[in-house]
């Protein structure tokens, strides 16, 4: 257990993805089973502890410690795990022989899984005392089930895979067929055994991506040779249906990543009464119409979902592709074929929660850029707004997953691109915590006194390094204000900086005091030429806002 | 003798009358007394300065020889007479040279204890109970949450972060006066045998160290062009230093800092540091507690830090208890990341120009 403590512990502070995952694959290398594999589970999140909730926590800790000091200390401390993995007294009988046992965390998890909620508050106190205090912050937040150490699941799988020649996406394909503590798994990812049977009825198969199209690609690319279909602004899905051995029905929800999120979308899991995987989009619809990806965002972020939120926020699946139907595994096929018996699917499965994305004809790239620019007009309707651009496939590509080159393309409508003046700025972290690169814009509007600017967004890309050393020097040499590591920069009508931020889409907030939220805003060009006093107003942005939404949805 | 008659609060800071003194004024006064070397206690700019030896060569190097208009040192446990009073310095365990001083007269004794720890500090002598009266204790890690773990283990950590990346430069963030030098020494105890590279801002102090009999090893000052070379190095610099443009050129810098803060996380997250590293020269929480006791002082008065949960547990164990709410502390040393900037002394200016 000290040592998956120590290394939650780092990982909590280690910003890189790279250094996260060197981390891991070390751990997962010197960690022997089922140590390792319970620590993987905690990670991807396979694992949950009914009866550990931080009423019985705060009992523990009450029952130790003077309230005052308690009060003080939670106060300052500000969460309750870590209070009281700092708080917690040393046992009260040292001595050789004495010690409580340090446990493992197999031990640790094999035990809840097999105890009673009576057992819990004394298991958990021989298990504190016998922990250091990062052992003992671990634990605690392993059992509440708030890890937040910013390891997605499929980062420790990548880190699995590293420990051999293995892929992500190679364990990716057993994975939701194993269970904790996955020592078939480490034995074929170290290359001592075969791949594991993947038992699991309604498998994940990782998704593959497309490569952002360039303007040279249309010199090389032949329309005739290629599909096209639009994009749309949802999350990317693949939903899943099969029949267990036992005859009962699977049906999940998978993100890009592989997390199964069924349980978030009961709506959907149940019109899946099928045996087969479909790639697609999922959206809200509404009275028949796609709704913004803001509107969708106000599903996803709630962990459970009332019967009000199923009415107000149907969910559903745009079909792009079909991978596997019946036991059959459609990848291999070119895309044209699986593309007619998606078709015919669709259209047998008649379910109206799942439809097609209709293909976009296009003779010419001129055509297709001109469909591309006004989707409303190319046959997407009303569902326009919610169209981010173009998918480009070759008519011949198998389903490959990952990111595989010269197959699939998206072409993204043109950004959107608003004039802001810098007006805040804050330093970053990792690589760029030396830099003031977290930058934060405003637009004017008529204020009480005369024009003012409001903050409108927020941007930490889209600039190279040598930009970036450059903004730095400005935001240093004109700050006006500090507040903790955030700098307040002059952004007066004739002072300051203009920077044009191009992003994806914008929506009304209520969160925000402008009353609008961008999508993706970053820094397309830092315009040193231009006045403040030049750069737009925030009724501007405004008149940007589609109608594609409801005012219900958009909480306006 | 009541308590406060023989020593009292001023706003330059403690007074004691019988002696005419003050206790690590905060402002030029006419005679003073000081516990240690760091810049909150140890001003320049009084007439008269007693403290130890090693103080006193601390503040000459910080401040230059004109420090003070006279100076006497201090002999560990030797009394001497000052105006109505016997005073004696005792070993604080804080930074090199650091002292608590005992004030005797009238059958009273109080000791100001300064800043000080229980933990081993192989760059300077350990604490000594002094028995007394009344107790003067700091309160930095005045909270129960606050227990420092072995320095050993901590530095085998970043020992470790570094096998376990031996192309990134580890920046260790550490105070220049004491801390930076005793995890020099920590690092030697555990066998890192490797250049250590610094930071322009604490070369002469621990060129003061090394004069003084402190063994740190192949200590090397970072230049400009060594920064890109020091993949896998250990590098220790002031926190200041570590936001700065000075930290921009090393390769794939692993940001660690050495405080007793960072035992909380939210606190080493508001840092951005990457690998916190809880080491302290200051008493945690059990050593406040076993010090008070160990003193056998039937009253305790707190200085700076967290002052209201000290005095709560000393009025729970019978003992009088007050905070002195002294302004001025802890700004060098430990100070509360992120509020106060140290002051020039503490760490001077590292700002370069970019590259």
């Amino acid at each position: 257990m000290n040592r998956f403590a120590a290394l939650l512990d780092r990982l909590a502070y280690e910003p890189g993805r790279n250094a996260k995952l060197r981390l891991l694959t070390d751990f997962f290398r010197t960690t022997p089973d089922p140590e390792r594999g319970f620590a993987l589970a905690a990670m991807a999140g396979a694992l949950s502890f009914a009866h550990a909730k931080p009423g019985v926590i705060r009992a523990l800790i009450a029952a130790r410690t003077d309230p005052v000091l308690f009060g003080l200390s939670y106060d300052y401390v500000g969460d309750l795990s870590e209070t009281v993995a700092l708080l917690w007294p040393a046992p009260s009988v040292p001595g050789p022989g004495h010690n409580a046992p340090v446990p493992t965390l197999s031990e640790v998890v094999q035990t809840l899984r097999d105890s009673h909620k009576a057992d819990l508050p004394g298991l958990l106190a021989r298990w504190l005392d016998g922990l250091d205090e990062t052992g003992r912050w671990a634990l605690l937040k392993l059992i509440t089930g708030a890890l937040r150490i910013g390891v997605s699941a499929r980062l420790a799988k990548s880190a699995v895979a590293g420990l051999g020649p293995l892929a992500a996406d190679d364990i990716e394909e057993v994975w939701h067929g194993l269970e904790p503590p996955y020592a078939a798994l480490f034995a074929w990812a170290e290359g001592r055994s075969e791949r594991p049977e993947a038992s699991d009825p309604a498998p994940f198969r990782p998704p593959m991506l497309a490569h952002a199209i360039e303007d040279g690609d249309f010199d090389t690319l032949e329309p005739a040779a290629m599909m096209a279909e639009w994009k749309w602004d949802g999350i990317r899905v693949q939903a899943v249906g099969g029949t267990r051995q036992d005859g009962t029905r699977a049906a999940r929800l998978y993100s890009r990543t592989g997390e199964d999120i069924s349980r978030a979308f009961p709506d959907l899991a149940a019109a899946l009464g099928f045996s087969g995987a479909i790639d697609g989009e999922l959206l809200v619809v509404r009275d028949g119409r796609v709704q913004s990806f803001n509107v969708l965002q106000q599903r996803l972020n709630r962990q459970q979902v009332s019967p009000r939120m199923l009415v107000e926020f149907p969910a559903h699946i745009r079909a792009y592709d079909l991978l596997a139907l019946d036991g059959e595994d459609l990848r291999p096929l070119p895309f044209r074929e699986r593309r007619q018996r998606l078709e015919a699917f669709v259209a047998t499965h008649n379910d109206p929660r799942i439809d097609l994305s209709p293909l976009v004809p296009f003779a010419s790239w001129a055509a297709l850029a001109e469909a591309r620019a006004d989707p409303a007009a190319a046959g997407a309707g009303e569902d326009a707004g919610a169209v981010e651009g173009c998918m480009v496939k070759r008519v011949d590509s198998p389903y490959v997953p990952g990111r595989p080159k010269g197959l699939w393309y998206k072409w993204k409508r043109e950004p959107r691109v608003v004039d802001a003046v810098l007006m805040y700025a804050q330093r970053g972290h990792g690589k760029r915590s030396s830099f003031y690169s977290d930058f934060t814009f405003g637009c004017w509007r008529e204020g009480a006194d005369g024009d003012e600017l409001v903050p409108v967004g927020k941007a930490y890309f889209g600039f190279t390094d040598a930009e970036l050393t450059e903004l730095d020097r400005f935001v240093r040499r004109h700050t006006v204000n500090r507040f903790g590591p955030v700098r307040e920069v002059t952004h007066e009508p004739d002072q300051g900086l203009v920077l044009e931020i191009a992003f994806e889409g914008i929506a009304r907030s209520t969160r925000h005091k402008s009353g609008v939220a961008m999508r993706f805003p970053r820094i397309a060009r830092i315009r040193w030429d231009k006045p403040p006093a030049q750069a737009d107003r925030l009724a501007t942005l405004e008149r940007m806002i589609g109608g594609n939404e409801t005012a219900a949805g958009a909480g306006a | 003798m009541r308590p406060t008659d023989l020593l009292t609060m001023t706003p330059a800071g403690l007074y004691c009358p019988p002696g005419d003194f003050h206790i690590d004024p905060v402002r030029p006064v006419a005679r003073a007394l000081i516990t240690h070397g760091h810049s909150d206690h140890a001003r320049a700019g009084h007439g008269a300065v007693l403290a130890t030896a090693q103080t006193l060569g601390i503040m000459a190097v910080r401040y230059g020889d004109g420090f003070a208009g006279s100076r006497q040192a201090a002999q560990l446990g030797e009394p001497i007479t000052v105006g109505g009073t016997r005073v004696s310095f005792h070993p604080a365990g804080h930074v090199l040279g650091s002292a608590q001083i005992a004030i005797e007269a009238g059958g009273l004794r109080i000791v100001a204890s300064g800043d000080y720890k229980r933990a081993r500090d192989p760059t300077c002598l350990p604490f000594e109970v002094v028995p007394c009266d009344v107790f003067i204790t700091e309160a930095t890690f005045g909270l129960p949450v606050f227990r420092h773990p072995d320095g050993a283990a901590e530095v085998a950590r970043l020992i470790a972060s570094v096998r376990l990346f031996p192309e990134r430069a580890h920046l260790v963030g550490a105070y220049s006066l004491g801390k930076a030098q005793r995890m020099m020494a920590l690092l030697r105890e555990a066998g890192w045998d490797a250049p250590i590279h610094v930071h322009g801002a604490m070369e002469r102090l621990t060129e003061f160290y090394i004069a003084e009999g402190v063994p740190l090893g192949d200590i090397r000052k970072v230049t400009a062009a060594d920064r890109p070379r020091l993949g896998g190095a250990i590098v220790i610099c002031p926190p200041s230093a570590m936001q700065d443009l000075w930290s921009r050129r090393f390769p794939d810098p692993v940001a660690a800092f050495a405080s007793g803060w960072m035992r909380v996380r939210a606190r080493a997250r508001q840092k951005g540091v990457e690998l916190p590293l809880v080491v302290s020269d200051h008493a945690d929480w059990d050593e406040l507690c076993t010090t008070i006791r160990d003193t056998g002082a039937g009253e305790v008065w707190v200085t700076h830090g967290q002052e209201d949960a000290l005095v709560h547990w000393c009025q729970t164990q019978g003992i009088r208890a007050r905070p002195l709410n002294l302004l001025g502390y802890g700004d060098e040393g430990e100070a509360e990341p992120g509020e106060a900037e140290p002051g020039a002394a503490a760490t001077p200016p590292t700002a370069e120009a970019a590259p």
